[in-house]
């Protein structure tokens, strides 16, 4: 019965070897030849914005996509941490601190042809500062009392007391210049005045800009055609796509103990450079027995910072004492203040009246970092008797309900992006429940002043009071994980603000 | 009939409306908060509010699903709170990614499980046999996301032949996008094909020893032409059934495979959605997700009485 019904061998086998060729052709079809000079860029990061607008929410993704690409600010803030004049050429800030007076660049105009003059500038920060506003840095634009626009070519602000970090806060993503006629659709549609027009966004996977051929500012020389940002969250995938070749650079690669995997690779290098992500380990400063200065000292001394680099970071990130990053103006470095010291750590514990330690909980996040040096420094605070359980809270929903809004916990973990947010420690309310007036008065006089050198003398008191205070323990500065060809010139290095500024970008012939 | 078919529809509704009350409620009782995830951790409480009130999120939470409930009805599936734009538009633009993908991984696993299925139930014991029952032994104990990961590693990372994810959209051309698709279509039929694998050759098996099968040798028909004219089309029945359950399977695996190759497929948005608390896609989504797979099955009821004109005639289904 059955050998009747037996199909030929031979049939089977050269359906095989023409489906085989078939397959094979196509996969060489599939091989583009090698350009000649690129202009075209494919750029990977971890974290897809959900929107495009940096001045209507908080994710540092959206600046990386837009900030300097798409939209510009008045001033800019150049890869030095410096501030750069931008659509602002010049500036004059008034002796007593209150009037800023700003002369524009002429000629401006924004993607869909409306120009930028004084009215554009003040439609945009009033739209930032305005009531109904929701932009995430609307503290900013607090103490701006007026804003007037004697001519085109002049902005004038009114401010209700002195402000010192304006001008670099004007720097921020959240500040830049938006059109009066566009500002509504720039979530989706965005539409700035910089050296990139936007093109497509498919969501869930890529972003695309074109060069603008109309931009204003001749005297830099935009290389790139077209980029194209592409969104990959899993670091496996994030090498492979690097290696495969789908992406030229990975400016902010996720995946510390993979950066081994690129050494010797023949297209691709490796950049470690300097971020402002301080990784900081924040306590609940009005609850038992954190309430308590010597038990956050002794937990502080409990921490060899180096092994947690080594076991969460594979070694890569800066140690530091303070709420401070080594690009910050006037950092000091302050992780000698209270060193790892097991037995002092102990002193402090049993002087606080717990000789036999303590248990408490921490409520860590799911990003990489966070287990990651829990889970170390569970190992450590053993070792002076302190009992750390270790909660998994989910990031963002969770962590934002629990910790950040609901403060409720006893320590958490979490890597803060914004620059220079050291303020975050007199702000009321804030999720570590710090209140200290003399630290509070101290950011007040930051802002009372515009001379850097004064506030950098400023800044390192501010630094030494919370280095000693340890209202959070300061682990480590995130590294910058660049993966980039060897062929491209013009990415930053270091970040001293979240951004993939292209403006400088091109490719080597 | 028609009875039949109204009883149907009517099931079908109410098993959606439920679906959509389900993920309501556990949407609900999840922490987190759309407008405090937007607004991230230098938000003031004011602004977060005046976002909550942008939002609609002030309002009660029979009041959201009601609303959410009578746009549904009318076609409007509402906005995404995370990217601001009607969710239509989203499910149409990730349905170009899931669609071709489901479509290929279907063709793909029927080509390899059919002809493989025939050949080993036609010499029990034989060459084809071996390899068949090797395959599906294989394919249903290794997970697709794995196949996956392997294909990357060989084809993209090694040989630099394929996209090592991602997509670049069906706007630059069809072979680019086909050509991202190749890899996860492959990863998504293989555990699938397994099964279709099995399925035919029993199937085969079973209707190999029905009279009309003897029937049409005895007339005289090669053999071939009593495999593939008489029993494959016979034996086909089983196997549409276990392709339209199969299609729950690949929705799933869909979700899985997406993110392994991060394509932007109906499967990554829901997974998106939730993380980021966005309620009305993740409705929108898993309702879509919960009709396509009773249309699906209640398609293949209906190719049934198309393949089978016993069932035509009045039969007692």
């Amino acid at each position: 019965m059955t050998k009747i019904l037996r199909p030929r061998l031979s049939d089977f086998a050269r359906c095989l070897a023409y489906g085989t060729a078939m397959s094979a052709g196509l996969l060489m079809l599939g091989m583009a030849p090698a350009e000649a000079a690129k202009t075209t860029l494919n750029i990977g990061m971890s974290v897809e914005p959900t929107g495009l607008d940096p001045t209507i929410a908080a994710p540092v993704a959206i600046g990386q996509v837009t900030w300097q690409n798409i939209f510009e600010g008045l001033v800019a803030i150049d890869e030095s941490g410096k501030i750069v004049p931008q659509l602002a050429k010049s500036w004059d800030i008034s002796p007593d601190g209150l009037t800023y007076t700003f002369k524009l660049q002429t000629g401006v105009k924004f993607h869909d042809g409306e120009p930028f003059d004084a009215t554009a500038a003040k439609f945009a920060l009033d739209r930032a500062r305005d009531g109904k506003s929701v932009n995430p840095q609307k503290r900013f634009f607090a103490t701006i009392a007026s804003i007037d626009t004697p001519d085109p070519e002049t902005l004038v602000l009114h401010l209700s007391s002195p402000t010192g970090s304006l001008l670099y806060w004007l720097g921020w993503p959240s500040s830049v210049m938006v059109g009066p006629k566009s500002a509504a659709d720039d979530k989706t549609t965005p539409v700035g005045t910089g050296p990139f027009k936007f093109s497509a966004w498919a969501k869930g996977d890529h972003v695309e800009l074109v060069k603008n051929p109309d931009y204003w500012n001749k005297s830099v020389d935009v290389k790139l055609d077209k980029v194209t940002f592409r969104f990959i969250s899993d670091p496996q995938a994030e090498a492979a796509a690097l290696k495969a070749g789908d992406l030229d650079a990975f400016p902010e690669f996720a995946a510390p103990e993979l950066m081994s995997s690129f050494d010797g690779n023949a297209r691709l290098m490796t950049k470690i450079g300097n971020t402002e992500l301080k990784v900081v380990a924040g306590m609940n400063n009005t609850r038992k027995p954190f309430d308590d200065k010597r038990v956050r000292q002794a937990l502080m001394m409990a921490l060899d910072r180096k092994t947690i680099i080594d076991g969460a970071w594979s070694g890569f990130g800066t140690a530091i004492g303070s709420h401070y990053t080594p690009n910050d103006p006037g950092y000091q470095d302050l992780t000698g203040t209270l060193p790892y010291n097991q037995a002092k750590a102990k002193a402090l514990l049993a002087e606080a009246g717990y000789p036999n330690g303590f248990t408490f909980t921490i409520k860590t996040p799911q990003m990489a970092y966070a287990p990651r040096s829990a889970q170390v420094m569970q190992a450590m605070f053993a070792d002076i008797g302190v009992t750390m359980n270790i909660e998994p809270t989910e990031f963002p929903a969770k962590w934002v309900q629990d910790v950040f809004t609901g403060r409720d916990y006893d320590m958490t973990i979490v890597a803060h992006a914004e620059p220079l947010d050291i303020d975050i420690y007199s702000r009321e309310p804030y999720y570590f429940n710090y209140k200290n007036p003399v630290f509070n008065e101290l950011m007040k006089k930051i802002q009372l002043t515009a001379d850097p050198a004064a506030q950098n003398k400023l800044y390192g008191e501010a630094q030494a009071i919370l280095a000693e205070d340890a209202p959070a323990l300061f682990l480590f500065v995130m590294p910058k994980l660049g993966v980039w060809d060897k062929k491209l010139k013009g990415l930053w290095e270091n970040e001293p603000i979240p951004s993939n500024v292209l403006t400088n970008v091109s490719w080597e012939d | 009939m028609i009875v039949l078919l109204t009883r149907r529809i009517v099931g079908l509704i109410l098993t959606l409306i439920a679906v959509s009350l389900l993920v309501f409620t556990v949407m609900a009782l999840l922490p987190g908060d759309p407008a405090a995830i937007t607004l991230g951790t230098s938000a003031s409480p004011e602004t977060l509010a005046a976002l909550q009130h942008d939002m609609g999120l002030d309002q009660p939470l029979f009041i959201r699903y009601g609303r959410w409930l009578a746009g549904a009805v009318t076609g409007d599936l509402g906005k995404s709170y995370t990217y601001g734009v009607p969710v239509d538009g989203l499910i149409v633009e990730r349905l170009a990614v899931t669609l071709p993908l489901a479509i290929l991984a279907i063709i793909l696993s029927m080509l390899i499980a059919v002809p493989l299925g025939v050949a080993a139930a036609a010499r029990r014991g034989g060459f084809f046999d071996i390899v068949a029952t090797l395959f599906s032994q294989m394919g249903i104990a290794v997970p697709g996301f794995w196949v996956g990961l392997l294909l990357i590693l060989l084809f993209a990372t090694s040989l630099g032949w394929m996209p090592a994810g991602g997509f670049p959209g069906w706007g630059n051309g069809v072979w680019p996008a086909l050509k991202s698709l190749v890899l996860p279509a492959i990863s998504l039929a293989l555990p699938q094909a397994a099964v279709l694998t099995r399925v035919t050759r029993s199937a085969v098996l079973d209707t190999l020893h029905e009279d009309f099968a003897r029937t049409a040798t005895a007339k005289g028909l090669s053999r071939s032409g009593v495999l593939w004219g008489h029993v494959v089309p016979n034996a086909l029945m089983p196997v549409l059934t276990i392709l339209g359950l199969q299609f729950t399977f690949l929705v799933a695996g869909a979700v899985l495979i997406e993110n392994v190759f991060t394509l932007p497929g109906l499967g990554r948005l829901a997974y998106q959605a939730l993380n980021q608390r966005d309620v009305i896609v993740l409705q929108d989504v898993v309702l879509f997700f919960a009709g396509l797979v009773i249309v699906v099955n209640f398609l293949v009821d209906l190719s049934y009485l198309a393949i089978d004109p016993r069932l035509r005639a009045g039969g007692t289904r």
